[in-house]
């Protein structure tokens, strides 16, 4: 039988969602709410040099490569199944929009967590 | 072969729309839709860290395109779907996961998404109790 790879797609997936909903949230309304209006949290939380220095520290660099990324592999699943939903059949089309996307965001986001502030 | 080139022309049920025909259908949509805003979010993101790895102006040119009414407004709207995404992933967590006995009865379902909607609750507070004592 060949080997599936579905488990690591569903591994992704779960890790994404589950991520999502722990601290997906407060991420969302401190990066898009209380940062631009200084609501709760500073308006400088996000400044320049501060972001800089997160993006230059190891756990960091895990941080924000670990929220793109899986953010985006859990929404790719959703989103490649929500098209089969809409009659949208599986093909080498949908495969490539819907796994290629995420792959080179993940490449890039892995990229820019590595070289930024080097 | 499709539907018209068949000389019987057999009654085939159209699946257009079939999700709005239940209410357990549309739950499952919705749930299902969340992923296109966690999705988009990851890219707001993703065009930050590229901003920042380009230098100063161009990360505050985008910590100024989030002032923008239209995208806190929009974050509005993020975060009232990541909500929603919260509380349906833990919905079908009892589904999704291995069944748990304890002293001989499963645990129920409600107990399970529960469990999962505090947690949330709590890691999300934490997180943004973190944020909020950080000094200017």
């Amino acid at each position: 039988m060949k080997r599936s790879n579905d488990p690591i797609f569903w591994s992704l997936f779960g890790a994404g969602g589950m991520l999502s909903a722990l601290i997906g949230a407060a991420l969302v309304f401190v990066t898009g709410i209380g940062v631009p209006l200084g609501l709760l949290v500073s308006q400088d939380l996000m400044r320049y040099q501060r972001m800089l220095g997160f993006a230059q520290h190891w756990l960091g660099k895990i941080i924000v490569f670990a929220v793109i990324a899986l953010f985006l592999w859990h929404a790719a699943l959703r989103i490649f199944h929500m098209l089969h939903d809409f009659g949208v059949h599986a093909g080498t089309g949908a495969k490539l929009v819907c796994f290629g996307l995420p792959l080179l965001c993940t490449i890039a986001a892995a990229y820019w967590v590595l070289t930024t502030g080097v | 072969m499709s539907a018209q080139m068949d000389k019987r022309r057999p009654y085939v049920r159209s699946m257009a729309g079939w999700w709005t025909r239940d209410p357990y259908y549309i739950r499952y949509m919705a749930m299902e839709a969340t992923s296109v805003l966690v999705a988009v979010y990851a890219v707001i993101l993703l065009v930050g860290l590229a901003r920042l790895s380009q230098g100063e102006a161009a990360y505050n040119g985008w910590l100024d395109a989030l002032k923008s009414p239209l995208s806190v407004g929009f974050h509005v709207l993020i975060l009232l779907v990541f909500a929603y995404h919260t509380w349906s992933w833990f919905k079908i967590m009892p589904k999704t996961m291995p069944t748990i006995y304890l002293g001989g009865t499963k645990l129920p379902q409600p107990a399970i998404t529960w469990t999962g909607v505090v947690v949330a609750v709590v890691l999300n507070l934490l997180v943004l109790a973190i944020l909020m004592g950080v000094k200017p």
